[in-house]
């Protein structure tokens, strides 16, 4: 990325010129929300102060310029992944809400007792718990791929774990806690061999690779709008219009119907199935924003800056002493997971914070991966569009500081 | 001496610190020097969860008086619960239910109190009201 692309990105994110502890602040925390820039913040703000309106129910003109936006809005993230229909797109709450309304719904219709539902090894436990709801209720088996010590799912047990009883395979694009790239394509083509539908959790994948749902193929791709520089309360579901039309509402009230009557209910078409209530159409606009300034940015120069930081970052913390870090497979995307030799990760991570540097430390909501590293977390540093090199050196020099400091 | 003169205490040593790190680095030896409990006794029995770091705290009570101990995995909050035990072991229960603990604001260490911070010490100080709420209990 040119110098002065990489400036004009950071001047359009007004959070980067703030001190933090009396330093300028370096955020390495966006696998956990990014920050947004002024395009996006703008387009929130220039909706409420003009078009506000409900959408999809009044006959006035404020109503129809909602209605307009936020259905443009919805074309313009099914163009964004490649979707083959508008109505494939549901707007929910998140990544989180998106994959409890296929868990719930789809298994209302297509999952028994003995059936059996696959995740991975190294899922969000958003892309866990859900699954066990399911299967607690139906009486069905959740199966677990396991990776191997480089962070790799092993593709070999996942084509052992699939039989007849499996009814789906929900898992993650990219590792928020190893930043992995997961083999998806080559699951979704195993599963199709059996028609198994794969729902893929795509919070971490939306940021930092180019989606093309049609060309994955998977049945299901979902997202959060605030970790791809969009506002927080807005996300995505994808659906194949087969699987969703045969899928029964999620929620229930208002937008949703077609008649009601005290007897009987009708619903509406797809996507308004899914969209119980007044929908978030600021966080939609916000959320179209966010995708529009990716993609005048240009997705392969982010992308590629991206690629060009991991791996400066990784080479840079690599040659400190007494630091390791987890996740080493080469297909990697994003996030740096690492320990340091005899310092707990909350205590580097206070003193990262006094020096100015936001990152993670815990289980970062993945607690099974943690458990199966025979850890208690990690330090997390998470990169985006914004970060630099010289982000990077300071970092490594922050960490030195802190083996000092406990050492 | 009264929970109230150790507390002003600690607010004049931290108050020779002008600079975070030297503040950190005397919590960080603090943490070093707190008496290490057996590690029989750090079991979920005595295990304050919090998904940060765990505290382990134990309580017994002599001669009117409760006596903490307790330990951390974690070096910083470790630091924190000495203070807290510099504080409030061998008081007497009812001292203990009265403290308020306002001096960690003074000092500048209420950020890792909160119950946000999920490093187990909020947590910490409510079980050590309950000790000491059990204890007076028992002892009445």
């Amino acid at each position: 990325m040119k110098e002065s692309t990489l400036n004009k990105i950071r001047s359009d994110f007004p959070a980067l010129n703030q001190k933090i502890n009396e330093r300028p602040l370096i955020y390495f925390d966006n696998a956990a929300t990014t920050l947004k820039p002024e395009a996006v913040t703008d387009s929130i703000v220039s909706y409420y102060n003009s078009i506000n309106s409900n959408v999809h129910r009044g006959v006035h003109f404020l109503s129809q310029e909602a209605t307009d936006a936020f259905e443009n809005a919805r074309i313009s993230i099914q163009r964004f992944i490649n979707a083959a229909h508008s109505r494939e797109i549901i707007f929910t709450k998140g990544t989180t809400e998106s994959i409890n309304l296929v868990a719930y719904s789809f298994s209302k219709n297509f999952i028994n007792e003995g059936d059996e539902i696959i995740i991975s090894v190294m899922e969000h436990h958003a892309n866990i718990v859900p699954w066990q709801m399911v299967c607690e209720e139906k009486g069905a088996k959740l199966k677990i791929i396991p990776m191997d010590e480089t962070g790799n799912l092993i593709i070999k047990d996942f084509e052992n774990l699939i039989c007849k009883k499996t009814k789906i395979v929900s898992v993650s694009h990219i590792s928020n806690v190893l930043g992995i790239i997961n083999p998806v394509k080559k699951i979704i083509e195993i599963s199709h061999k059996y028609n198994i539908p794969v729902m893929i959790d795509g919070a971490q994948g939306i940021v930092h690779k180019k989606i093309d749902v049609t060309e994955l193929d998977c049945d299901f791709y979902c997202f959060s709008g605030h970790k791809v520089y969009g506002p927080m309360g807005v996300g995505v579901l994808y659906g194949k219009e087969k699987w969703l039309e045969k899928m029964p509402p999620y929620q229930t009230g208002g937008e949703m119907i077609k008649n009601v009557t005290f007897k009987k209910t009708t619903f509406n078409e797809l996507p308004f199935k899914f969209e119980a209530g007044t929908p978030n159409v600021g966080g939609v606009i916000g959320l179209q924003a966010a995708l529009n300034y990716l993609s005048a940015t240009g997705l392969d120069i982010i992308y590629d800056y991206e690629e060009v930081l991991l791996k400066y970052a990784t080479k840079k913390l690599s040659s400190i002493e007494g630091l390791k870090i987890y996740g080493t497979a080469s297909n990697k995307s994003g996030v740096i997971s690492f320990l340091l030799d005899g310092i707990h990760q909350y205590d580097a991570g206070t003193i990262l914070d006094k020096l100015g540097i936001a990152v993670r430390t815990g289980s970062h909501c993945a607690q099974p991966l943690i458990d199966s590293l025979g850890i208690q977390g990690t330090i997390r540093a998470s990169f985006a569009m914004y970060n630099t090199k010289d982000e990077i050196d300071k970092f490594a020099e922050a960490i030195l500081t802190v083996q000092e400091m406990f050492g | 001496m009264s929970i109230e003169e150790i507390e002003n205490q600690l607010v004049e040593e931290f108050g020779l610190f002008d600079d975070w790190m030297d503040k950190y680095n005397y919590i960080i030896e603090m943490g070093n020097s707190l008496p290490v409990i057996d590690e029989k006794y750090k079991t979920d029995k005595y295990l304050i969860s919090g998904c940060q770091s765990k505290v382990w705290l134990l309580a017994e009570m002599k001669d009117g008086n409760v006596i903490f101990k307790a330990d951390s995995d974690a070096i910083i909050t470790k630091g924190i619960v000495n203070i807290l035990i510099r504080v409030l072991s061998n008081q007497s229960p009812d001292n203990i239910l009265n403290a308020n603990l306002d001096f960690l604001d003074k000092i500048g260490l209420k950020e890792h109190l909160s119950p946000t911070r999920s490093n187990g010490l909020t947590s910490m100080i409510k079980q050590m009201k309950l000790y000491a709420l059990v204890f007076k209990t028992k002892g009445n």
